[in-house]
């Protein structure tokens, strides 16, 4: 499940502790940066690729993405949002509700859907948003965006552009945020 | 596990919640494969000993584009005709293995029976009891006057019709008040019921003193066997005091929403032209009641979250509900 879910979900759930500073805001933003000049790269252009952040921590990122497009290349890529909550295998284990809104402005079809997000780990939420962009359509091909890839991957699944890749105890837990990218742990309240 | 047998069952953050949800389904009813797997593997009965159409339809497509497996148990081809109980009937359904049991029933109060009787190892849903309650009628009426209105919280609505006998009416009056709405009951009094003490409304026997200062008119339907039980003396004599017709709907106000929870006896309760005014949303309703019985199935079945439906979610719903990460 997402970094950001585990912090409310028992036995997971407690308050985020930040322990080390990896990224500041001025990494994150010459990551993104960089990024966009891969995605640009990858695809010789920018033709057909649509954007999609996860809800919620890759919304921001793939706007983020967006920005930096169209000052490389002069080309507004379509943005979208998708929440995977009604795709995810853990449901029945683990309290799972939709919170936030699903949003795919074009057809997909034939399109290049870059999916967003802030933290790569086990892979499921990648793996539920595959399965769900397929009720949208069927797009030519489906890159993966990350700002942190923390490794622990449950499913073959791999990133294609990474703003860093983070070795991980698998119960620590990343942080993004635009102001940059902290690790820590959850420490249960009370303690 | 839990039931949905009654508005009662959900105070108004409850409602709320599950209006916010129904959004999401209402999205997922727009995809161009309106289908997710989120309650794959469960199993839902309709257990109807009652006629429907839009309300089986319509939890039918709910289940289906949830990719639940559904079951239909209709009495008329059933061991009922043999006489086996209601208990029996239950039992032996549960035995089957099912997750839901979706009950209309002529008899109020059925629903609570059979959840008494399958205590927590099946969710119960009230789609109609008797007279009594029809509580997803009035979560998808909440949402189309939300969706057209931002907001019930002030909204003055007219319930116009045979108040009487009608479960949508009771369940819309709880819904609506618990909202903020400010609700008019407009009926002859032998459509009323008897006795209105404790409930929240204002009643009036004069549609068209009612009419102009609306925001809401809500029509239901006349039931054409209340004319031989001598309630009303003609239907056409209800229609002249009491239904919607193209002259009464001129006085509405310019943004006023005509609504019905259908069947429609048009030229009776409500006048063929006035059915199909932009301004009447009968359709909306229907299209909505499909993603608000998604919420409904999806909460009770597949979000693991104990108590969404119920005045004091327990302190871990609420975290799940609103985990901190999402303001951030």
């Amino acid at each position: 499940m997402a970094e950001r879910e585990r912090r409310s979900t028992p036995p997971y759930g407690g308050v985020f502790v930040a322990r080390t500073q990896v990224m500041d805001a001025d990494d994150v933003r010459r990551a993104i940066w960089r990024m966009a000049h891969e995605i640009v790269e990858r695809n010789h252009g920018l033709d057909h690729v649509v954007l999609i952040g996860l809800q919620t921590g890759g919304v921001l990122l793939a706007e983020a993405f967006a920005e930096a497009l169209a000052e490389i290349d002069g080309t507004d890529v379509p943005v979208g949002t998708l929440d995977v909550a009604l795709h995810r295998d853990d449901i029945g284990i683990r309290p799972v509700l939709p919170e936030a809104e699903t949003h795919i402005p074009v057809d997909l079809d034939g399109a290049v859907v870059v999916l967003v997000d802030d933290v790569l780990f086990t892979g499921r939420t990648i793996r539920a948003a595959l399965d769900a962009l397929s009720t949208f359509g069927r797009p030519r091909a489906v890159q993966l965006a990350v700002m942190v890839d923390r490794g622990h991957r449950e499913l073959p699944i791999r990133p294609d552009f990474v703003g860093k890749n983070l070795p991980t105890r698998r119960d620590e837990m990343v942080n993004v945020s635009p102001s940059g990218v902290e690790l820590g742990e959850l420490v249960k309240e009370g303690r | 596990m839990q039931h949905l047998l009654s508005i009662q069952d959900l105070d108004r953050a409850g409602i709320e919640q599950l209006l916010d949800l129904t959004d999401r389904f209402v999205e997922v009813s727009q995809r161009q494969i309106p289908k997710v797997p989120a309650l794959r593997g469960k199993n839902v009965v309709w257990l109807f000993y009652e006629d429907s159409t839009r309300t089986r339809l319509s939890f039918e497509q709910a289940a289906k584009r949830l990719s639940a497996d559904t079951m239909t148990f209709s009495v008329g081809s059933s061991s009922v005709k043999k006489g086996e109980s209601l208990r029996d009937t239950v039992l032996t359904i549960e035995a089957m293995g099912v997750d839901a049991v979706v009950v209309r029933h002529a008899s109020s109060g059925v629903p609570w029976q059979i959840a008494r009787w399958l205590e927590d190892r099946v969710s119960v849903v009230n789609a109609g009891d008797g007279w009594h309650e029809h509580p997803t009628q009035a979560l998808l009426d909440c949402y189309t006057i939300r969706e057209h209105r931002g907001s019930l919280e002030g909204q003055r609505i007219a319930i116009v019709g045979d108040v009487k006998h009608s479960r949508v009416a009771r369940s819309d009056v709880l819904a609506f008040t618990a909202l903020g709405a400010e609700v008019t009951l407009v009926a002859p009094p032998t459509l009323l019921p008897p006795n209105l003490d404790g409930w929240p409304v204002r009643v009036s026997h004069d549609l068209d003193a009612v009419v102009g200062d609306v925001d809401v008119v809500y029509l239901l339907r006349m039931q054409r066997e209340r004319m031989t039980e001598h309630l009303v003396p003609t239907l056409r004599e209800y229609t002249a005091r009491y239904g919607l017709t193209m002259r009464r709907a001129e006085r509405l106000r310019d943004d006023a929403l005509v609504m019905h929870p259908g069947p429609m006896n048009r030229g009776v309760e409500i006048s063929a032209e006035v059915a199909d005014l932009p301004r009447s949303v009968i359709i909306d309703q229907v299209r909505n009641g499909v993603a608000v019985r998604m919420a409904v199935l999806y909460l009770l079945l597949g979000s693991g979250v104990e108590r969404v439906l119920g005045p004091e979610p327990a302190p871990d719903a609420v975290l799940a509900l609103e985990p901190e990460g999402a303001s951030r």
